[in-house]
């Protein structure tokens, strides 16, 4: 694990602030009025451009928005949010007509740099770059996409990848098809405002029997202040297809708090696999827990055909709250769920996640890695819920729950549940919770490794399995992100 | 030269004095042997020259190479070549056994401002070492410690040492949990070290290690202090005799 040394000299390249996507960047944009009502559901919509349906769809979710009252029922203490004190939608004005990446504001482009996301489309193409990964982008900023890579290579293999938006005007049959047939509108609080006021995200489909010849990913920026996220990604694997689909997350620093409320939907029809890794580092807030993003995620994949698969990796980071599940519906016999988690909290970070393994169909299988590494003042909940259907013959998951703690003002939880209707389902379940000792430590350091490069090479052996699952292509800065989050966790 | 100078040793979360005016020192190119009783203090020596925290120096000093390493974090003595075979090896899951000497290896040679090694060098060197201590190079693959037997554990330990080109090193009962076997491959593996620039000092509870492992001198620790001083075959006369002289004296 070169890696670990890498993890250690970026840390100390990193002096007060130790996230370094906290800048920002200074882009005209379009805003919709403070405060959400109908006349914002119907803002939104039209600055899409979107179709009737689509704005009765909005508005039904906002209607049954405002009949909810927001859960209470996670490990995660927040003040209230002031639902009428955000903005609902924020725009490059840059943006508002086509995109090629030759018509992108260079101030844009200058950022994504910044940020280290791959936007170099033509220098890939031409061979200029070889070395670099071929890695197709969406990238989105704030409620819009601003750029699509690789359209014309992808669309030449028959995959459809580009912005929500663009896929509710160019493939309309599509999105209605499957538009919230995994997460309803009224599925939860979050849900239903997102269902009301999404503004982007990414939309994938890949036709029956084609594998998408590359990664797909889509990069998540906030830059505006008092603005709310809420994106909406739906990818559809038709049948015997696969896919692998990549998402990054960043913010600025801020004192304030932003609410950041995602819906995913994931569809593998028959033989079909999608893979989703996430790489959350939402900004988690200062050292006194001041500012930070609150996450409420809604991340949810129906394996809705025979033998199909779709596997969540997810690494989570950052947020100040992080309230994330995300989940299989296995509803084709013989479907196949994993869920694969790295949870690093640090300072004053809260976060409670898992998933939810819903078994109906026969010979479903599912299996849970989860790592949770709590650090500084944090708290860290695994929650779970694992359930077998009456007539889910044959059903069976592994889960393994490990938790790390490093120091001693920290807190680890699980809290699963199991629900089997069917006697013949087969669950197991483990747990451990572990300390990083002074002696571990000691030993590391006697060999040469200072307190830093000994917790960077203890944690990354803790979560070794886990990052077995990320792409090839990320596995490196991330095993640098997690070194990040955790410096300054001990001593 | 490593000289320990009247040190005073207490465990910091008690008033318990364990090393009461330790003096001794070893040469480079020497080999020396401390011997003693349970609870004469050895294990506290061994982490107290490693730099473990826990422990309070009330008076004295240890100089190595002339210099005081005792306000030295632990990682600035191994980078000044202190090394010290642990008793009982920590496990350290999910790590590799050659990741770790490889990061352990480069980040020594990094501030001892040599060049670290690149990958097939690492292989190379390791392979070399680990066939000379008959360690099996697949079981570098596996998990630092973690499911090795006594022995594994040990020759692991002296692997560590090998890669790392140490200047002082401290073994702390190195032959514990090993069978005859086995002491002798660890044995061989330590003898191959030796060297002029290199001062060694091995701490036992048993004679049979200085069988294999022969010292220029063999000092008694008891009572928290350096009791008795000799050559080699004072380890003999302790076989037989036993601690028994010690054990009953007042510091």
């Amino acid at each position: 694990m070169p890696a670990v040394q890498e993890t250690v000299e970026q840390v100390k390249k990193i002096d007060v602030d130790q996230y370094k996507y906290g800048f920002e960047t200074d882009i005209e944009m379009v805003k919709a009025p403070k405060g959400l009502n109908e006349d914002i559901v119907r803002f939104i919509s039209e600055k899409k451009g979107e179709p009737a349906w689509m704005l009765d769809w909005r508005l039904d979710a906002y209607r049954r928005w405002r009949a909810m009252t927001e859960p209470t029922w996670a490990k995660v203490s927040y003040p209230k949010i002031d639902f009428e004190d955000l903005y609902y939608y924020a725009a490059p004005k840059s943006t508002e007509g086509p995109k090629s990446l030759d018509e992108v504001d260079p101030e844009l482009l200058r950022m994504y740099e910044r940020l280290g996301v791959p936007l170099q489309e033509q220098e890939i193409l031409a061979g200029v770059k070889s070395d670099k990964p071929r890695v197709a982008v969406d990238a989105v900023l704030d409620s819009v996409s601003v750029v699509t890579t690789f359209k014309e290579e992808l669309a030449k293999a028959g995959v459809i990848f580009c912005s929500i938006s663009e896929a509710l005007r160019e493939h309309p049959e599509l999105v209605k098809k499957y538009l919230g047939s995994v997460v309803p509108q009224s599925d939860n609080y979050y849900a239903a405002l997102n269902s009301a006021v999404f503004s982007d995200g990414s939309f994938v489909y890949v036709p029956e029997g084609v594998r998408c010849p590359m990664e797909l990913s889509t990069y998540f920026r906030i830059n505006e202040r008092e603005t709310g996220q809420f994106e909406r990604t739906l990818i559809i694997a038709d049948k015997g297809a696969y896919v692998s689909y990549l998402e990054g997350c960043t913010a600025p620093m801020r004192d304030e708090n932003q609410l950041h409320a995602a819906v995913v939907e994931l569809v593998a029809l028959d033989d079909a696999e999608i893979k989703y890794s996430t790489v959350q580092n939402w900004y988690p807030g200062d050292k006194n827990g001041k500012g930070g993003i609150y996450n409420f995620v809604t991340k949810r994949g129906d394996c809705r055909g025979r033998n199909s698969k779709i596997s969540w990796t997810q690494v989570e980071t950052g947020s100040a709250i992080t309230w994330k599940y995300p989940s299989c519906i296995l509803r084709g016999d013989n479907s196949r769920g994993e869920f694969y988690s790295i949870a690093v909290s640090n300072g004053y970070q809260q976060v409670d996640s898992g998933t939810k393994m819903i078994h109906l169909g026969k010979n479903t299988s599912s299996r849970i890695i989860s790592k949770g590494i709590a650090a500084g003042f944090s708290q860290n909940t695994y929650r779970g819920l694992v359930s077998a259907h009456r007539k889910a013959t044959g059903a069976r998951n592994f889960t393994a729950c490990d938790s790390l703690l490093i120091g001693d003002k920290c807190g680890a939880h699980t809290v699963p549940y199991i629900e089997a209707k069917n006697s013949s389902a087969h669950f197991e379940h483990e747990a451990t919770t572990s300390k990083i000792s002074d002696d571990m430590l000691f030993y590391c350091q006697q060999r040469g490794l200072s307190e830093e490069e000994a917790v960077a090479l203890v944690v990354n052996g803790f979560v070794r399995d886990v990052l077995q699952q990320l792409p090839m292509e990320f596995l490196a800065e991330t095993q640098k992100l997690i070194g990040i989050s955790l410096e300054g966790s001990v001593g | 030269m490593l000289e320990i100078k009247n040190l005073h040793v207490k465990l910091e979360d008690e008033d318990k004095a364990i090393l009461k005016g330790l003096t001794l020192t070893v040469p480079k190119g020497e080999v020396h042997a401390i011997m003693g009783p349970n609870g004469s203090g050895k294990s506290t020596l061994a982490y107290v020259l490693a730099g473990r925290e826990g422990y309070e120096i009330t008076d004295g000093d240890i100089l190595w190479n002339g210099e005081s390493i005792i306000e030295m974090e632990p990682d600035e003595r191994a980078a000044k070549g202190v090394f010290l075979a642990f008793q009982y090896p920590m496990e350290i899951p999910g790590v590799a056994g050659l990741t770790f000497l490889r990061t352990a290896a480069n980040a020594v040679r990094k501030r001892r401002d040599m060049a670290e090694l690149s990958t097939p060098e690492f292989l190379k060197v390791v392979k070399e070492k680990a066939a000379k201590l008959n360690i099996d190079f697949e079981m570098l693959k596996r998990p630092v410690n973690v499911g090795f037997s006594g022995g594994e554990k040990k020759r692991s330990e002296i692997l560590q040492m090998a890669m790392l080109e140490p200047s002082l090193c401290v073994l702390d009962e190195t032959d514990s949990g090993l069978d005859i076997d086995a002491l002798k491959v660890v044995s061989d593996g330590v003898n191959a070290l030796r060297s002029p620039d290199r001062a060694m000092l091995v701490i036992t509870h048993y004679q049979r290690l200085l069988n294999h492992i022969v010292p220029d001198k063999v000092h008694v620790l008891a009572h928290g202090r350096i009791q008795r001083t000799g050559g080699k075959e004072l380890a003999l006369e302790l076989e037989t005799s036993g601690y028994a002289d010690y054990t009953g004296k007042a510091a």
